[in-house]
């Protein structure tokens, strides 16, 4: 209880000044975060340099929770790489393997179908009405690497949104009180 | 300077900082394990040679495919992801890949193996260009570690060939 107390009085002593300088720090806070995730996309040269797996499409490889670290080069496509690819019409990305290349000899375009391991046909039912086959553009970037579990504070935030608003709500509560 | 959110704090942050340097590590380790692997492949039947009703070419064909990739697990692995591939050129496409079946390897113990199977996926030319044509079959491996970097690697065996004429 008397913690409900000392969180009124700091709440009833706020000065401008003080107000301003902490509203400062955090708003430093979040656009260093920006700045790192901008500088990451750059260095991969993807627009998403990491996501999380949302399906079990790809197990026993990778398990709905898992994030992945993407790169995208100008290096041909190949049978067997696990690609990020949006189909026109879905926000959402999929990650799953190249398991068809056809490139064309002259202009070096390539046509692609995947797959996910863990499905048991080829992706073409995701595909865009009367779509047979992926394009380079449609390709967002290579999977490179991946860390394990990571990815649950993702999946639990979008899912049940109001965690989310119950730790911003927090968060910015610890913000206001905190002496510093 | 001493209440509980700041030692919490310190002690998050410092257990996350540690874990990523172990993950790190874990997957440096990889890189100094020896590897050769080794793989055969025979086809044992063209079954149909055939020309699809709207167009394309098609083959189905049996394979023996024995391989041993016990050496690419090591402990940061998870699984290894293995395919075989028809790779072969035409005069529309520089480069065809049309995977014919695919394996998950769990552990060590499967990795060793033998098995004969007709094309798990549709081997489907863009165009008429099969009969006669001359294909390699490329056994390629992805190695999915624990944590940390994939590793991809390939046998090309070339020589193989398709029959000149549909049946």
């Amino acid at each position: 209880m008397g913690w409900m107390g000392e969180t009124i009085d700091s709440i009833k002593s706020i000065q401008i000044r003080q107000l301003l300088t902490q509203a400062i720090s955090l708003g430093m806070i979040v656009t260093s975060a920006l700045i790192i995730w901008k500088a990451l996309m750059c260095v991969t040269g993807s627009e998403s340099p990491v996501v999380v797996v949302l399906s079990g499409s790809m197990e026993p490889g990778f398990k709905r929770g898992d994030i992945l670290f993407l790169h995208m080069s100008k290096d041909p496509i190949r049978a067997g790489e696990i690609v990020v690819f949006n189909v026109d019409g879905r926000d959402i990305p999929i990650v799953h393997r190249v398991i068809k290349v056809h490139e064309r000899e002259n202009t070096g375009e390539v046509d692609v179908l995947t797959k996910g391991d863990n499905n048991y046909g080829d992706d073409r039912l995701l595909y865009a009405e009367g779509q047979q086959w992926l394009h380079r553009h449609h390709i967002m970037g290579r999977a490179v690497g991946f860390l394990p579990y990571v990815g649950w504070v993702t999946i639990i935030m979008t899912e049940k949104p109001i965690i989310k608003y119950i730790l911003i709500g927090a968060l910015g509560l610890l913000v206001i009180t905190s002496k510093d | 300077m001493h209440s509980f959110g700041y030692r919490a704090n310190a002690l998050l942050t410092f257990s996350v900082t540690a874990l990523a340097f172990i993950c790190a590590i874990a997957s440096f380790s990889d890189k100094f394990s020896n590897q050769n692997p080794s793989a055969e492949i025979q086809i044992l039947n063209i079954n149909r040679l055939k020309k699809q009703s709207y167009g394309n070419d098609e083959v189905s064909l049996t394979l023996d495919i024995s391989a041993d990739l016990q050496s690419l697990f090591t402990w940061n692995t998870k699984q290894v992801f293995a395919f075989v591939a028809a790779e072969y050129e035409t005069s529309k496409n520089s480069l065809n890949q049309v995977s014919l079946w695919d394996v998950i390897i769990p552990d060590k113990e499967h990795a060793k193996f033998r098995i004969q199977t007709s094309n798990k996926y549709r081997f489907i030319d863009q165009g008429h260009n099969l009969r006669g044509r001359e294909f390699n079959l490329t056994l390629h491996w992805h190695v999915m570690p624990k944590t940390g970097k994939m590793l991809a690697d390939k046998i090309i065996m070339p020589g193989y060939s398709l029959p000149d004429a549909y049946k």
